[in-house]
């Protein structure tokens, strides 16, 4: 019997530690797909971070390290810098990259360092349990923004990826979803493309991935999945914000 | 050669092969010399930093990835790496990071200052964790210790902190680099390169399981322990016969050293202990010595930070003067001599009522 889909060898046996219906799970197994189709195991590093996704390396049969919080793509530029062969990659959640790593991320895009950002924004802190993020939607209610998220004191939505592609230093920025199957088709896409640009040398990437925050977003998973088409593609338009030829 | 550019090429003939760094005055010399030095260094790797906290996780980064790695700072920037130096002790990653104390708290000045002592020896981050911290009282010992560093780093896989200060980093001595050999081999069975022909690896300090962390928090306070057993270094100067024993380190042993040659000359028996290590601090030579002598002089260029080691190791069983200055003061030896002499004296009177 011919086998057409099954578990990629990168993932372990492990359970998902996710909620069900959270992006978190199918961004793992995309990226999970693209190692082992690209065959990147012998030189991949993960830097995961604090977040939902702290627990990679609980899934990743990859070399992984924790980063604190925030830091994932300042780690990354020492481990890349040191292993110039290597692909590194850096996984982190909106408050992650948007909020307290915001200074690590955006001088690494600057400086054009060879890694790749996968970036999920999913509009709140999962982990902490659901407060405002910088990516909270404007109205939007969070445990810190109980009235919603009010501009005049709690700004605007921050958009890293077209913030991000004024700096010369990135190469590949594009946005996309994991709320319906043709989103998570793009998404895959876009991460291996990312994981190219890192291989051809031609500059810093990331992904920014819209992902259901089922239990924070207090919806069901299809409620979640709709919401991201109805509302937050609408704040983030989906695409290639950027893209320099390799 | 100034202090800090001694540092610079002490650490990179030690193997060194990363630095990261982010300016800061009284340690520019260093990261300067470390930008067109790293660029000669085959594979060397050079970043100026958007920040201290940036520098520290690049360090981080690259030790993960097998480098020596390094960076430096003073006190204010200190502050900002201690994040990522708890990290690389729960992590248990090598790193070598210098600190050229300023005086503070706060912004405070750009003048040498020891009032950092007990952010440097007490872990200085959160949680339950040491680094060796080593302080160097001249140029040449400066240039001495880095290699030190670096193999104290790789062989417990733990940081290490060299505490200057803006002096030590300044000052124009003479330095020799002679006797600096080539880094020795430690093993990197733990470093992340790519899982090639072997089964992939994870490093993280995160261990939800309360038991877990208990358990890794005394399997880090195991090791600590062995280089409490094993790294204590320290100088004595005149110490045979003291009768009162000046306690300093680094530049205020130097200065303590010229007042001491002075009361000599008038026959008031002062010696020194030196601490060079001052975590692991050496509490033993301390207690020998108070074995028989009632007088002890603790000297700082702080409020008062080393004398409460020097208290923990005398167990309030001798007599304590102390004599410190912060703020970035920097007392003269004739200054000390004078208020040695003057507590000298006072415990001699004290005695002989
Ligand atoms: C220095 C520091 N501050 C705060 C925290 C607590 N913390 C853990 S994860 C997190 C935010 C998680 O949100 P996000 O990055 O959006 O990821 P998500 O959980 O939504 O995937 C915070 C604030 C921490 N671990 N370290
Ligand atoms: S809290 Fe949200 S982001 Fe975190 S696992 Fe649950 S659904 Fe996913």
């Amino acid at each position: 019997m011919k086998q057409i889909y099954g578990r990629p060898k990168i993932l372990k046996e492990a359970h998902f530690h996710y909620c069900p219906g959270c992006g978190h799970s199918i961004v793992n197994r995309l990226i999970a797909e693209v190692v082992e189709e690209m065959k990147l195991r012998d030189k991949i590093i993960c830097v995961a971070p604090a977040g939902c996704g702290m627990l990679l390396y609980n899934y990743f049969d990859i070399d992984t390290l924790e980063s604190a919080h925030g830091r994932g793509a300042a780690v990354s530029t020492g481990i890349k810098r040191v292993l110039t062969d290597s692909l590194v990659f850096s996984y982190q959640g909106d408050g992650d990259l948007a909020a307290i790593g915001t200074a690590e991320g955006f001088h690494a895009a600057n400086r054009g360092e060879l890694i790749t950002v996968i970036f999920v924004n999913n509009g709140v802190y999962g982990m902490t349990g659901g407060q405002m993020a910088p990516t909270t939607i404007l109205r939007q209610v969070t445990t810190t923004c109980p009235a919603g998220r009010n501009p005049d004191s709690a700004g605007h939505p921050v958009k890293i990826c077209e913030v991000f592609s004024m700096l010369d230093g990135t190469s590949y920025l594009e946005r996309v979803a994991v709320n319906k199957p043709a989103a998570v088709i793009q998404a895959k896409k876009a991460i291996a493309k990312a994981f190219q640009h890192q291989i051809n040398k031609t500059g810093f990437s990331l992904v920014e991935i819209l992902s259901p925050c089922p239990t924070n977003w207090k919806m069901d998973p299809i409620r979640s999945c709709k919401w991201i088409d109805e509302v937050m593609v609408k704040e983030f338009p989906l695409g290639v914000i950027k893209e320099v030829t390799c | 050669m100034s202090g800090n550019a001694a540092l610079g090429e002490a650490a990179v003939l030690a193997g060194c092969t990363c630095y990261f760094g982010y300016p800061i005055t009284p340690q520019n010399e260093l990261t300067e010399y470390m930008a067109k030095r790293m660029a000669e260094v085959p594979g060397g790797v050079f970043i100026q930093s958007e920040s201290e906290i940036a520098a520290i996780n690049m360090v981080l980064g690259a030790s993960v990835a097998g480098a020596r790695a390094m960076t430096s700072s003073s006190s204010p920037g200190i502050s900002l790496k201690q994040e990522g130096i708890s990290y690389l002790a729960a992590d248990e990653l090598p790193a070598v990071i210098a600190d050229m104390v300023r005086g503070g708290p706060g912004m405070g000045n750009i003048s040498p200052a020891q009032s950092d002592y007990l952010q440097a020896t007490r872990g200085g981050g959160h949680g339950d964790y040491k680094t060796i911290v080593l302080a160097p009282a001249s140029v040449q010992e400066l240039a001495d210790l880095v290699p030190v560093a670096f193999d104290l780093a790789d062989e417990y896989r733990n940081p290490v902190i060299i505490l200057g200060d803006g002096m030590l980093g300044q000052l124009m001595e003479p330095v020799s680099f002679d006797h600096i050999k080539p880094p020795a081999e430690f093993p990197k069975d733990y470093i992340l390169n790519g899982a090639k022909g072997r089964p992939s690896r994870m490093i993280h300090s995160l261990l939800f399981d309360t038991k877990l962390e208990e358990e890794h928090n005394w399997k880090l306070y195991r090791k600590f322990q062995r280089i409490e057993q094993n790294e204590v270094r320290f100088e004595t100067f005149m110490l045979e016969d003291a009768e009162m024993v000046v306690i300093a380190y680094g530049t205020s042993a130097r200065i303590a050293k010229g007042a001491i040659k002075r009361l000599r000359q008038e026959n008031l028996k002062v010696g020194l202990i030196r601490p060079i290590t001052v975590w692991p601090f050496p509490t033993e030579i301390i207690q020998e010595t108070a074995n028989r002598v009632e007088n002890f002089f603790v000297f700082e260029m702080s409020t008062g930070q080393l004398i409460e080691d020097v208290k923990l190791a005398l167990g309030g069983k001798r007599h304590i003067h102390f004599y410190g200055r912060p703020g970035g003061v920097i007392p003269t030896p004739i200054e000390l001599y004078r208020v040695t002499s003057r507590h000298y004296y006072q415990a001699v009177r004290e005695k002989s009522q």
